[in-house]
């Protein structure tokens, strides 16, 4: 008990010192999760717009394999990469293996999938009346999708937020395609793994409170966002 | 310019069951036009081929602009003409935005939307919920901004689905009386679907019912 109460205590010495080390740790991984998001928000909000705006012969593959892609085994991601930047790989020549552009590639993959599948639902909830009404009052096709995408604007952004979950609280695929390297490539998650093998609990539970207080913003961010989107009283209905 | 609608020889046919035989008719300039009719009559149906939102059968919706020349059925004839549907669709904004949207989309200058978003929401009587949540409003209310957001661009011809159904006495009065005001403007045709036979007295020039697929003369 007293071994809990002295690593609780160190890790927030830790925190309240500003550690060097922490801090270094905390700004690439938000440098490296908040990068991946941006490219997967970049290429899946478009994507998953298209989706929820178009029918086409073959998108309920396309929807399959994304739905499918948001349950993607970190691990599985990290050693298919591992394979395509390993130096016998096809892409070997990149020299992209242990380094954090690696690394945002996997969190890539790991959050596009959400972020479309869950731009593609929220485009697909908006009332279709929306689309006529737009429609009816002059508005473009183009400017009916836009339209249609505001009015979803409030899913989509809880999508990008599930995607910022999912590749902040990410091990597998990082510790495999960027090799922990201390200083280089080193972040939260894969420090807790490393520092708790190692026995040194304070550095890890140090990161796990951070890890654990980024997780809690997040998710206050998913509720307001996703209250906000209710109006607060549809009376008539 | 004002338009003209011809309606020619229209047919629409749900489950092997002809809604509207043979229909022609000819919607001249800045009237207002009550098509009366029981439910499953096809009313709503020919307002919505008359407003190029669903396709006929066979026939053809044409319309002619003051030289009777036909026009293309293009994004200009699109903002020429108007539908508001008997529930409302309402964008999650406020009323103000609701109502300025035909106009931003335009691409009209802020000052002359701010200008004519206020004349429009004073004229339906909705200036004090402007900056409230569209989605909040009464289902009359929601009604006067939707023919709020549609008169506000100046249509040559606003189709109106059952403006009264789902509202209350009261908006109905109020809803009345705007129409009265828009008809006495005189700027736009008014074609309005409704079962409501007092309400169509009062406010239409033209009185058409609508039994069997045809208009009974």
């Amino acid at each position: 008990m007293e071994f809990l109460i002295d690593a609780f205590k160190n890790a927030f010495f830790l925190i309240v010192s500003l550690d060097k080390e922490l801090l270094e740790i905390i700004t690439l991984s938000l440098k490296v999760s908040l990068t991946a998001l941006f490219f997967a928000s970049l290429f899946g909000i478009p994507f998953g717009a298209f989706l929820g705006l178009k029918n086409f012969l073959g998108k309920t593959v396309i929807l399959i394999l994304l739905n499918t892609g948001m349950g993607l085994p970190p691990v599985v991601v990290g050693l298919f990469l591992y394979m395509l930047f390993s130096r016998s790989g096809p892409l070997g020549f990149l020299q992209l293996l242990y380094t954090p552009t690696a690394m945002i590639i996997a969190q890539f993959i790991l959050a596009f999938p959400i972020v479309t599948a869950l731009t593609q639902s929220a485009i697909v909830k908006v009332d279709p009346i929306i689309k006529l009404t737009a429609r009816t009052l002059g508005a473009t096709p183009f400017q009916v999708a836009l339209t249609v995408i505001k009015e979803a604007r409030y899913g989509i952004v809880a999508g990008v937020i599930a995607g910022l979950g999912r590749v902040m609280a990410e091990v597998g695929a990082i510790l495999i395609v960027g090799g922990n390297i201390a200083g280089y490539t080193r972040v939260i998650t894969t420090t807790i793994a490393l520092e708790t093998d190692k026995g040194n609990f304070e550095l890890a539970l140090a990161l796990g409170i951070i890890l654990l207080i980024i997780s809690f913003i997040i998710n206050i961010s998913f509720y307001i966002i996703q209250k906000r989107g209710i109006p607060p009283n549809i009376a008539w209905l | 310019m004002a338009l003209e609608l011809l309606v020619s020889n229209i047919w629409k046919i749900y489950d092997n069951k002809p809604v509207l035989k043979d229909l022609s008719f000819v919607f001249n300039k800045k009237k207002v036009y009550a098509i009366m009719g029981p439910n499953g009559s096809g009313k709503t149906t020919l307002l919505k081929i008359c407003a190029l939102l669903e396709k006929p059968d066979r026939g053809e919706i044409l319309y002619l602009d003051s030289q009777k020349r036909p026009l293309k059925k293009d994004i200009n004839l699109f903002r020429k003409i108007t539908y508001v549907f008997p529930q409302v669709g309402i964008f999650n904004a406020s009323v103000f935005d609701n109502v300025a949207y035909g106009l931003n989309i335009r691409g009209f200058k802020k000052k002359e939307i701010i200008s004519k978003v206020e004349d429009v929401l004073d004229f339906v009587g909705l200036s004090h919920k402007k900056r409230q949540n569209a989605l909040t409003l009464s289902s009359g209310e929601a009604k006067r901004m939707g023919i709020a957001r549609a008169i506000v661009i100046d249509p040559e011809i606003i189709f109106l689905d059952e403006p009264t159904a789902f509202v209350d006495a009261e908006n109905v009065k109020i809803i009345e009386k705007i129409l009265l005001q828009l008809k006495d403007k005189g700027q736009s045709t008014i074609i309005i679907a409704t079962h409501d036979a007092s309400f169509a007295e009062k406010v239409g020039d033209v009185i058409l019912r609508l039994e069997e697929g045809r208009f009974l003369l």
